[in-house]
């Protein structure tokens, strides 16, 4: 979708690097490196959202004013337990856009298509705006986006892998079908990872273990907002062909007898 | 009668690892096994071996590297909460045994969920209620209603008190119960038959095949663990615990695993260990089972020292006790029952977090929601 502008629940935003907020040494530097990534979207997992203590240092109390906070169902193993996770945090006043995850095998957290969908369709039904952290799957996409869904946020690697955009060729065919904005979220590991996956077209990418565990957070939010700033421009300005490394002129033209 | 033995017992991979426990390996193996990205059996081996000795701050880098990318820079807190020390079993080193004559004292659910909101004034939301293993005084039904009334004071709650069937585990995950922790001790049946002298923890298989039980019944993570010096050969022993945690994973596949290492600490039963562990050989052991299960929580008790627990803290463990008594009510009443055994680190909870955050290590206190269906809050 050349041009226009990314965004969900009628809000657009300048930034289009998403980050989240687990895995930081300090509560404190995870506000700092939020500051420096430029995002205006943030994610928190509920599970770690403790509202008795909020006011006191809780994880809350850290996210930077003014930023669209984004929680999410992170640890939810079925459709049952994000939609009641969902319902309980908007009870406790917290957003009703929800980033969706079912994750119920606890060594890849690879989301759970079947139960990811039918919690979608539950949430948005509730009135929700619904995010959902999604394999990798077109027809899965398509089926999210028909949902209801205000995104659709498709994984590149492992979540905390680190491993870059291992689901580049299915990406591609989920950001040339999508409807809705695609956010390319997990295992973005280095800046370049986020260039190349807003320039093969995602409207936005999700970064959190990456900045987190890098040895200077901070400084490494920064290079993700320019790589993405970047990787969007060069999507933009449209992209020259790329040549074959070992292409050449054939030395007998195959054709040359049609005259 | 003793129970058959179960689907683990039965795969063959004690027998593997006891073989790979054996065997010698060269410093070349050792080297490789720090390098490899994926570690099998002989590869663990290698790096419990004496061959390894001087590899230890290599092993340690790679596990650092290995719990930083898959944990962040976080350490989740926990407290034990011990319900009851009334038990029906003699195990040797264990000051809760049966046939030691010490204070004993079973908690009403009240007094526990008495002793919760002490914890959670303290900041921990996240509780083990422990027990020895008393079947009457100590039941299903107990712990159900002790679970019920916890979980709504913190949104996570396990146990660790003796084995049930998968029946009781369903129920236990019905009431709120997250998790289960069961530490086989030893995995040498000879050893293990020593030291478990009668009771209902006496029978190996029983106590193994559980694992596999409370598995199967809807409780998302297993705890299980090695007691570090009750058998001569403690590298069988971790061996065995790095293959048995990889086995189920495969086989509990929605199930969340996490180790612990133990090592014997001086209790009122006072059994000598039959192996001695270093800190450097020690923190190799964690190491070697961070490099050989790298989606693995670690757990670390109160049992050892707080400078090594800092520094533990760093390399691969992930989740951490602290401020514990061992003693059933010691939070709220101490002094009034038998501990189980002594902590070498006495800091307060907040002390522990603050040392941790001075590390550049968050702690974190609250890392689940509630599970329990009638919870008000997250």
């Amino acid at each position: 979708m050349t041009g226009e502008p990314f965004g969900f629940a009628g809000r657009t935003f300048g930034s289009r690097l998403l980050v989240g907020t687990g895995k930081f040494s300090a509560h404190t530097v995870m506000r700092d490196a939020v500051v420096a990534s430029g995002a205006e979207v943030v994610t928190v997992a509920l599970r770690r959202v403790d509202l008795d203590r909020a006011g006191e240092g809780d994880v809350l109390d850290h996210v930077p004013p003014g930023l669209v906070l984004l929680p999410n169902t992170s640890g939810a193993v079925d459709a049952d337990e994000a939609v009641r996770l969902a319902r309980l945090a908007r009870a406790g006043g917290l957003p009703t856009a929800v980033k969706l995850e079912v994750t119920p095998d606890p060594r890849t957290l690879a989301p759970d298509p079947v139960e990811t969908l039918r919690a979608a369709e539950r949430l948005v039904a509730d009135g929700f705006t619904v995010l959902p952290y999604c394999s990798a799957d077109p027809v899965l996409c398509r089926r999210l986006e028909e949902a209801g869904c205000a995104t659709v946020m498709p994984l590149g690697s492992w979540i905390g892998s680190n491993r870059g955009l291992r689901t580049r060729d299915a990406l591609e065919a989920i950001i040339e079908a999508a409807g809705v904005p695609v956010v390319v979220d997990a295992g973005i590991g280095v800046p370049s990872d986020a260039s190349e996956a807003m320039e093969i077209g995602a409207d936005a990418v999700l970064v959190n273990t990456a900045i987190a565990v890098a040895r200077d957070p901070v400084r490494m939010a920064r290079a993700f907002a320019l790589a993405v700033e970047a990787g969007r421009l060069g999507y933009e300005a449209g992209q020259g062909a790329v040549r074959g490394a070992t292409s050449s002129e054939a030395s007998s033209p195959l054709t040359g007898f049609l005259g | 009668m003793a129970s058959a033995p179960g689907a683990f017992a039965s795969s063959g991979l004690l027998g593997r690892a006891r073989a790979a426990a054996a065997d010698h390996y060269a410093p070349t193996d050792v080297e490789r096994a720090i390098g490899a990205e994926r570690l099998d059996l002989r590869d663990v081996a290698a790096l419990l071996s004496e061959s390894a000795a001087d590899a230890t701050e290599a092993l340690a880098q790679r596990a650092r590297a290995v719990t930083l990318q898959r944990f962040g820079r976080a350490i989740r807190l926990f407290a034990p909460l011990y319900v009851s020390n009334a038990c029906l079993s003699t195990c040797t080193y264990c000051g809760f045994s049966k046939d030691l004559e010490v204070a004993r004292r079973t908690l009403t659910p009240a007094e526990v969920a008495g002793e919760a909101r002490v914890l959670a004034a303290r900041g921990f939301r996240s509780l083990l209620l422990v027990s020895g293993e008393h079947r009457r005084e100590v039941s299903p039904e107990y712990l159900v209603e002790c679970a019920a009334r916890v979980a709504t004071v913190v949104p996570q709650v396990a146990i660790e008190t003796q084995t049930w069937d998968r029946a009781t585990y369903a129920r236990l995950a019905a009431a709120g119960v997250e998790g289960a922790v069961h530490y086989q001790e030893t995995y040498d049946r000879e050893r293990y038959a020593e030291v478990h002298r009668l009771g209902w923890k006496r029978d190996y298989d029983r106590r193994l095949t559980a694992v596999e039980e409370a598995g199967a019944s809807g409780l998302r993570r297993i705890g299980i663990g090695v007691l570090l010096g009750l058998h001569e050969d403690w590298r069988a022993d971790v061996l065995a615990l790095a293959a048995h945690a990889r086995w189920l994973q495969r086989t509990a596949w929605g199930v969340e695993v996490t180790v612990a290492l133990p090592r014997m600490k001086p209790s009122a039963a006072d059994d000598r260990p039959r192996a001695v562990l270093d800190d450097a050989t020690y923190v190799r052991a964690l190491c070697a089972l961070r490099v050989a299960l790298p989606d693995a929580g670690i757990v670390l008790s109160t049992r050892e020292s707080p400078g090594l627990r800092d520094g533990l803290a760093r390399i691969c463990v992930t989740s951490m006790s602290a401020g514990s008594s061992t003693e059933p009510g010691g939070y709220s009443t101490p002094g009034a029952a038998q501990e189980q055994f002594s902590i070498s680190d006495e800091r307060t909870p907040a002390e522990v977090a603050a040392a941790l955050d001075a590390m550049g290590y968050e702690p974190v206190w609250k890392d689940a929601f509630a599970l329990s269906p009638s919870a008000e809050i997250f």
